[in-house]
């Protein structure tokens, strides 16, 4: 500390920079904001542009003509149309069905509160695909449904439809969520306010709620669509000939050995993406009238009349129990010999998953374990570092996180495959890199967290600690992290249960000596083998379930004091 | 030992526009003798809390230095500067208890086991929060946490002690309370300290020397008296409590006295001190409203514009000949309360009434 002192004496201080200040004020941490913003440059901003460097350049330096045949191919603009088709359909879809949940929940006497709101969840912590293996099995060629119950035997699943009706409710969750914050957080005498007027709940409703909740209605649909786009394990299992970018660009890379078309249709799934995601940035949050704290204001009044409620409730129950169903549908079937042929109960497919895929069980939880903490943690520094501490270079930082959170799995995994393929950065085929993968995928959900905790800390709590001798990095360690505790909770249980339900960047990265859970569900369903693919999504959404039930045990129980 | 000393400090904000281009403290030359404490007084924007936290550590000077102690400081660390500081929100650590949030300075020191509990504990009794010792500081009420902050401040022996409005967040009641609380214990402890502060009365109380702040320049430092009574400049006056600046005309002077024409009649006459005069000079007289009252052979002729009971008098808004003046009335038991529009014949006690210097720039400097 008195080192610093003397590193820059006194006298006129005009002449030194502002900047190369903060630098040597504190040495650590600047070490430590080097070491963060270079592995966030290196693991999401580099992979990126190597992708994108791919699609334009070939051997023969940057080629137009190899980039002009590529595009004439019809399955690139087959494949784009499809996902913004896609896309489009499934964000009205799951809005509508999401906003529809939060308004009845929020603002109506339905029944049962708790039970649709539990189910409703479900989707969020489960692998996006569940739901596209629950389609087969109802609704294939032997489908329960299909075949059992109405004789159809040639029953086609695959395809458009099944796709957006998978996707809509796979989707519910994060619109549900989304809208239901806003919401709560609208102060409810604005609301009475209206009344008060002598506006007829349906005018207050129009004219006062909905213009309210507006922008969260638009970025559900924004969210929505850009997780549209990402999603590779469904379109994958139940597309049939419908492909989308994500499922092309895999099959172009994996199947054909393409690299060039891959890169391309990757490149491509940025654009959409991207434009989402800046929209929803720069645009809907902006428009927002409410901030959300998280923090619900007093009891709204509450719409009791059978007329609006029946209807809702109906409508919220059929989405809760097709949600239900599905999931039903998976555990039955983990414990079927056969599904729609032979449909004794048996356990032998958990048999097969704990002798046989054990190791694949034991990797994802090992891998998925070592980068939650890593993700959460860095998370938490990223915030500080962004929004207590300019340093110069912050852009960077920023820049890259958010990068890696916008850009699609498909992309960040083709382009692990192509960065870390050769000496310094020889990376292919360990852990190391799936687990990268997972941190730098999922880092900028704590990233938000943290920020939006730490703009309500009290700065002079901060400089308190400052006066009294510590250092900003011994105050971040024992000050500002443990009041963002709450902010690292959601982090870590959203990098566990994603870390653990990825698929679209981590199907380019398994590699014999370390596969995942995710990927063994895929094969087992494409070799048909749908009980023990059942089985283990249902030992996957048990597992999740059971580490956030203990993560919520933890965070409550050291909550401070009263 | 611990004397402090801004000279020529100026701080700019950059991207900032408006008043002086961003320029938030400008030149601003400084003096804390060691034990004092010096009150920082203005409105909001004044630079004031700029200043303060140039002391503490939290901005660097855009010019100039800062010594403690001889030391310069300037471009010292915070944590390395060995000041304390009360913040506005208190700023305790919400996850430790009063004795943790205590102990966090003097466990920073890396002093023997046995001196940094008894520190801990004495000041801990210093300041009656034992009992309190292991409560969270929630659980805490608005004094009682002001008090762990103080604690925590001083237990480890800070060179300069910094309060950022302390008392703000307290009712009008605690806040007298706790203001005479900190200024004995900063007396006892005998720690330079510098105050920051919006209000004048608590200014006056608490500080051997107020400094009085507006758009980054000193207007005036002086004692508390002095700044009240002697102001340099009309600013000063008005923001010193109610005052009234009336305008008007040396009417006589002779070896010791002035008298003043307000309007039609002559005032007051008032010592002149070592003050020159020329007479039918232009004036401005500050006459605190405590210092004129009903009276029946009064001079000057008022008519009342506005009333305002308040309890223990009555506020007169009244009309001097077209200029405002206020006065109060505690009185007003005995001879009634006035109505708007009727005459009142007023009188002012001469001897606190104060002319202002004639360029207020020029006087500034001497203030200073």
């Amino acid at each position: 500390m008195t080192l610093v002192s003397q590193a820059t004496p006194s006298g006129r201080t005009g002449a030194s920079p502002a900047f190369l200040r903060k630098i040597v004020v504190d040495p650590w941490l600047f070490g430590i904001f080097a070491v963060v913003t270079l592995s966030v440059l290196v693991f999401a901003a580099l992979p990126i542009f190597t992708v994108l460097k791919q699609a334009v350049v070939t051997d023969r330096g940057f080629d137009l003509a190899a980039l002009a045949e590529v595009l004439t191919k019809s399955f690139v603009w087959e494949s784009l149309f499809n996902t913004l088709l896609l896309g489009a359909t499934s964000a009205v879809i799951a809005t509508l069905t999401g906003f529809v949940l939060a308004f009845s929940a929020t603002r109506t006497t339905m029944p049962g509160k708790t039970f649709v709101h539990g189910v409703a969840l479900l989707p969020i912590i489960s692998p996006p695909f569940v739901m596209a293996l629950a389609v087969v099995i109802l609704f294939g060629r032997s489908g329960l449904i299909t075949r059992e119950l109405l004789g159809i035997r040639n029953a086609n699943v695959y395809g458009f439809h099944s796709l957006v009706l998978i996707q809509s409710l796979a989707f519910t969750p994060i619109a549900y969520l989304n809208i239901r914050g806003m919401l709560q957080s609208i102060d409810s005498a604005l609301e009475d306010a209206s009344a008060s007027l002598g506006a007829s709940r349906w005018i207050t409703f129009s004219r006062v709620t909905l213009p309210l909740v507006t922008p969260a209605i638009l970025s559900s649909a924004l969210l929505v669509f850009v997780k549209s786009v990402e999603d590779f394990g469904n379109p994958m299992l139940i597309g049939g000939n419908f492909n989308t970018l994500a499922v092309e660009a895999y099959s172009q890379m994996v199947g054909y050995f393409d690299l060039h078309s891959g890169a391309l249709l990757a490149s491509l799934m940025l654009v959409p993406s991207i434009t989402a995601f800046l929209v929803h940035r720069y645009w809907v949050a902006k428009r927002s009238y409410v901030t959300v704290t998280g923090k619900p204001t007093a009891q709204t009044i509450r719409i009791s009349g059978a007329a609006v409620v029946l209807p809702l409730s109906m409508l919220c129950y059929a989405i809760v129990l097709a949600i239900l169903l599905f999931y039903l549908t998976v555990i039955y079937v983990s414990f079927t010999r056969l599904p729609g042929i032979d449909n004794t109960l048996t356990t032998d497919h958990y048999a097969t998953v704990f002798t046989a895929g054990f190791q694949t069980l034991t990797n994802s939880l090992l891998l998925a374990g070592i980068a939650t903490p890593v993700t959460a943690v860095a998370g938490m520094l990223i915030a500080y570092l962004l929004v207590r501490k300019a340093f110069p270079g912050s852009f960077l930082l920023r820049w890259g996180t958010l990068l890696s959170f916008a850009a699609p799995g498909t992309i960040l995994g083709i382009g692990y495959v192509s960065t870390f393929n050769a000496p310094p950065l020889l990376l292919t085929g360990t852990a190391f890199i799936v687990v990268a993968a997972m941190v730098v995928k999922n880092l900028q959900v704590g990233i938000e967290a943290g920020s939006n905790q730490l703009r309500q800390i009290d700065k002079s709590i901060e400089e308190a600690s400052m006066t009294l001798g510590a250092s900003n990095t011994r105050t971040f360690f024992q000050i500002t992290l443990p009041l963002l505790k709450p902010a690292l909770f959601t982090s870590l249980s959203y990098a566990f249960t994603r870390s653990l339900t990825t698929l679209s960047a981590v199907i380019f990265l398994v590699s014999a000596n370390w596969t995942l859970i995710t990927v063994t569900i895929l094969s087992q369903v494409e070799t048909l083998k749908i009980g023990v693919a059942a089985a283990y999504c249902s030992i996957l959404v048990f597992v999740v379930l059971a580490i956030l039930a203990l993560m919520q045990l933890l965070l409550s129980s050291t909550s401070p004091k009263r | 030992m611990s004397k402090v000393i801004f000279s020529n400090i100026s701080k700019r904000f950059p991207g900032v526009s408006g008043a002086a281009a961003g320029l938030a403290v400008d030149r601003l030359n400084l003096v804390i003798e060691e034990g004092t404490l010096v009150t920082l007084l203005g409105p909001s924007g004044c630079g004031k809390t700029t200043t303060l936290r140039m002391l503490a550590g939290f901005e660097t000077p855009s010019e100039g230095a800062i010594t403690i102690g001889g030391r310069d400081v300037t471009n010292v660390p915070v944590n390395a500067r060995n000041v304390g500081m009360v913040f506005q929100s208190y700023a305790l650590f919400p996850h430790m208890t009063v004795r943790e949030n205590v102990e966090y300075g003097v466990r920073l020191l890396n002093l023997p086991r046995h001196e940094m509990k008894d520190r801990v504990s004495s000041v801990l009794a210093t300041m009656a929060l034992e009992t309190y010792a292991d409560r969270s500081p929630s659980r805490l009420s608005g004094g009682q946490q002001q008090r762990v902050a103080l604690a925590r401040a001083v237990v480890t022996q800070p060179k300069v002690l910094l309060f950022d409005e302390p008392l703000s967040n307290l009712d009008a009641q605690l806040r007298e309370r706790m203001r005479d609380e900190l200024r004995a214990i900063q007396l006892r402890l005998g720690i330079t300290s510098l105050y920051v502060t919006h209000d004048q009365s608590e200014a006056m109380a608490i500080s051997d020397r107020v400094v009085v702040m507006r758009n980054g320049v000193i207007e005036q430092d002086d004692t508390p008296l002095n700044v009240y009574s002697r102001p340099g400049t009309g600013f000063v006056a008005e923001f010193m409590g109610k005052a009234n600046i009336l305008q008007g005309r040396v009417e006589k002077l002779d070896e010791s006295t002035v008298s003043i024409r307000i309007a039609s009649t002559v005032a007051f006459t008032l010592p002149r001190g070592n003050r020159a005069f020329r007479p039918g000079e232009q004036v401005r007289c500050v006459v605190r409203p405590e210092h004129i009252r009903v009276d029946a052979n009064g001079a000057m002729q008022a008519k009342v514009r506005r009333v305002v009971f308040q309890g223990a008098y009555v506020e007169y808004l009244t009309d001097l000949e077209g200029q405002e003046c206020v006065f109060l009335d505690s009185d007003y038991y005995r001879t009634g309360v006035a109505e708007v529009g009727q005459m009142l014949r007023l009188s002012v006690d001469s001897q606190p009434v104060w002319i202002l210097p004639h360029n207020e720039a020029a006087d500034m400097g001497k203030a200073a």
